[in-house]
């Protein structure tokens, strides 16, 4: 094992910043990483014991522990509870004679839970060994244990054919659905392939590229909405010997999906949107960060990248043009919400704890190995290729005037159709509702966990300001700040998640708190306030929802809530927003929780408290009444 | 005016932010004039002779002697202060929260390095002793705690304050520095 370890850390040329790589790579050998293993890639890499260590601890996909043939990844989001995961959860749990959280005495199953794997709209679901099995039922899952069991090949036990589109493509094999509803201008099978770059970029400079952007009004798609010919412009203006695009696919706010769907049926246009971003920008790196849970994808995506540089849209004077240099690798990550935001996804590509950065300076000053850093989405980079494809006063006549061109929504909970659908901005919640065939809503979480929970009374005014009070993007907190710009983004929350609970849900004790479990379990704990606050906070909500809570246990919610605007990245910063959120638009059902008469309460039990310490030295449990 | 009653206690703390209150020096003097002390170590007296206005709280609870203390004072006291770190977070004696107490109890009298001398393994159950809770509670997690005086211990002079303003009904000065501590 020592020589096979010695071997990876070759591949990558002992290059510390590879370390993401040597790590997946020695899981794909072996399953996990131990101390000699640590000590190894120290020594070779000189780096500190520590660094490694800490690096393989944070990431859920990274195990320091031996794990099993076969490792079972049940994902426990929101609406995968909705459908029954419970069910699924114990089916998995008596068919492998284990519990969640432990690998079977033989070591063959190793159950886990996950937080959203990119699959709202089919779970449950779970990664078995890197391949995506959804809409699982308890039938499925006794089916599969004893497939696995008789020893038959896990992809065979795929219960279901391919899915849609290029999911059956033979490099992908995944039994994921697109679930396209509804198209528009990116999500067009009219696109023609790679066609900006082969004959719009040699006709125009740089400078025009920008400027095109900058008079589309484009806007950040993954979070913040910040302006994207400016960011480019910017970009293009620092100093330094390389500059780095980066597409951002670490799409794990729950209940956004939309990123798998445009990189599994327009991979190439994404592509492409990195190509004139390094055209215009002056780019010579480019990197894909790849979520961990859409490696099903790495193959077919790597795939796309060979055809690109074969038919020179990548690599050396790219499409003839002189000196246009640019190539695209893709990084994947190993599971962790918080590399969604731009500064903590570069620690991670440079093989480091993903852990946001303190900004100024910021990526576009100092990003990636310090060269100025374009981070962009997915949809972000589609977009742009439209934009020079068809001019920028085409694309603005889709959306409104301050939100121009579309914006692809992921959908999901109680609806008749959930999936993906490209409305153009300023489209009402209520169309929404109707286009997606649900029905007696309660609620909507737009733009997920980290984003508000809204009810009825808010969804024929989406367009208003108010819901961008409560909604702080997750993706990229840093555009606020940067030019110290207000952003008039007064529509949907640009995430583009809404996952829809209809009137019998239990908004608090199911949902609320889910999401607040969410960000417990997500939390990269930089920053003692989005560390313990959440932690606190969902206690306090579980007192409530005891029937212990009292008025001011409302009131402490709402203004603890305001402290955890102390932490330091965007995530950490909404962490609080399901309670918060809730509170705001649904403080009625906080307020039928809540003892009406009494000003405190306690959960304190002493008879409870003493039973465990009087038990170890052998004594009676005796309270006197005096 | 008359004056208004205090009691004070310690329940599992150190006895430091006792300490602390004396540290207003001759100030006690005029404090004096001002209260006088009921249930308290500083005068020894052991239970409540009359209703009390102020009571003043140091540690948290880590057995159900503490518990019992604390109830008492609030059924005895109209304002109940929590004085410093253990009370109002636990504290240091709250380290051992996070470890089961089965195991503090193994390592404190069975297998701790210092306990050779407990040859035949005695454990401390005697119907007299206290009985251990299983974690070590913030006194506002057991009955309502009106006010909350942080510091470890809290100054001397945060002390005096809050008590002057809450004797003489004025509003407490609480500049930055006295709230902030990292």
């Amino acid at each position: 094992m020592k020589e096979k370890i010695n071997q990876i850390i070759s591949k990558y040329n002992s290059d510390r910043s590879r370390l993401m790589d040597i790590l997946l790579d020695i899981h794909d050998e072996k399953g996990y990483v131990d101390k000699n293993d640590v000590n190894q890639l120290a020594k070779s890499l000189g780096i500190s014991a520590a660094e490694v260590k800490e690096t393989v601890s944070f990431y859920h996909f990274f195990s320091d522990k031996p794990r099993a043939k076969y490792n079972i990844y049940l994902n426990n989001s929101i609406t995968a509870c909705m459908r029954d995961r419970s069910s699924v959860k114990e089916a998995f749990e008596k068919a492998c004679g284990t519990t969640f959280g432990h690998v079977t005495e033989d070591g063959m199953f190793g159950l886990y839970n996950t937080s959203c794997i990119g699959m709202n709209d089919q779970g449950p679901a779970a990664i078995i060994n890197d391949i995506v099995f959804t809409n699982l039922t308890p039938y499925r899952v006794s089916k599969l244990i004893e497939g696995l069991k008789a020893g038959n090949e896990l992809r065979s036990l795929i219960y279901e054919s391919n899915g849609d589109g290029n999911n059956a493509d033979p490099d992908m094999h995944a039994m994921v659905n697109n679930n396209i509803r509804k198209g528009s201008i990116l999500l067009n099978k009219d696109y023609k392939k790679f066609d900006v770059i082969e004959s719009e970029l040699a006709k125009r400079s740089p400078e025009d590229v920008i400027q095109m952007i900058e008079d589309s009004d484009l806007r950040g798609r993954g979070g913040a909405g910040f302006p994207t010919g400016m960011k480019w412009r910017f970009g293009r203006r620092v100093e330094g010997d390389h500059r780095v695009i980066i597409c951002n696919a670490d799409e794990g706010e729950p209940g956004t999906f939309k990123d798998r769907v445009m990189l599994t049926e327009f991979p190439d246009l994404v592509f492409e949107g990195m190509v004139i971003a390094a055209f215009a920008t002056g780019a010579d790196i480019g990197l894909v960060y790849l979520r961990y849970e859409y490696k099903y994808m790495l193959k077919y995506l790597n795939r796309i990248l060979s055809e690109m540089r074969e038919k020179k849209f990548l690599g050396q004077n790219i499409s003839g043009i002189k000196d246009f240099n640019f190539d695209i690798r893709i990084q994947l990550g190993a599971g962790a919400y918080v590399c969604g935001e731009e500064s903590a996804l570069i620690e991670s590509l440079e093989g480091k704890r993903g852990e946001p950065r303190d900004k100024p300076p910021f990526p576009v000053e100092k990003g990636y190995l310090n060269y100025p850093t374009i981070v962009n989405n997915v949809e972000t980079l589609a977009s742009a290729v439209r934009i020079i494809k068809n001019g920028a006063a085409w694309y603005s006549q889709f959306g409104t005037k301050d939100s121009t061109g579309t914006k692809l929504l992921s959908i999901s909970g109680d609806c008749k159709f959930p999936g993906i659908y490209e409305v153009d901005w300023g489209t009402s919640i209520r169309e929404v509702i109707e286009m997606c065939g649900a029905e007696k809503v309660q609620a909507i979480q737009v733009g997920g966990p980290s984003g508000m929970l809204i009810g009825p009374r808010d969804f024929d005014n989406l367009s208003s300001s108010d819901l961008m009070k409560w909604y702080k993007p997750s993706g990229m907190m840093v555009a606020e700040k940067f030019f110290d710009r207000k952003l008039s983004y007064s529509d949907l929350p640009t995430g583009g998640s809404m996952i829809i609970f209809n009137m019998e849900r239990d908004l608090l004790r199911d949902v609320v708190m889910n999401f607040m479990e969410f960000f417990i379990e997500e939390s990269c704990g930089s920053c003692s306030t989005c560390r313990n606050l959440p932690y606190i906070m969902k206690m306090k909500l579980e007192k409530i929802l005891n029937g212990h809570g009292v008025r001011k246990d409302i009131d402490d919610l709402l203004s603890w809530g305001k402290t955890i605007k102390a932490s330091r990245c965007g995530l950490g910063q909404t962490a609080a927003n399901p309670i918060l959120s809730s509170i705001v638009n649904f403080r009625h059902i906080y307020e039928q929780h809540v003892q009406a008469m009494a000003d405190y309460d306690n959960t304190f039990d002493i008879v409870k408290s003493v039973e465990a310490a009087n038990k170890f030295v052998g004594r009676k449990t005796e309270f006197h009444s005096n | 005016m008359a004056k208004k009653v205090i009691a004070t206690t310690s329940l599992a703390g150190c006895f430091g932010c006792h300490m602390s209150i004396l540290d207003i020096d001759e100030r006690i003097l005029d404090l004096i004039e001002l209260v006088e002390f009921n249930k308290s170590p500083i005068d020894d007296i052991k239970t409540f002779t009359k209703r009390v206005d102020i009571g003043i709280i140091e540690g948290g609870c880590c057995n159900s002697e503490n518990v019992e203390v604390l109830k008492y004072f609030r059924d005895n006291c109209d304002i109940l202060i929590s004085l410093g770190e253990c009370a109002i977070m636990g504290g240091l004696p709250a380290l051992r929260n996070g470890i089961p107490i089965e195991e503090c109890l193994q390592e404190a009298y069975l297998d701790g390095p210092t306990v050779k001398l407990n040859t035949k393994k005695i454990l401390p159950n005697d119907a007299e002793l206290p009985q251990l809770l299983d974690n070590v509670y913030p006194c506002h997690e057991v009955v309502k705690i009106d006010y909350f005086l942080p510091g470890c211990p809290p100054r001397a002079d945060l002390i005096w304050d809050a008590l002057v303003a809450l004797i003489t009904g004025s509003e407490m000065d609480l500049p930055y520095e006295v709230v902030k501590f990292d």
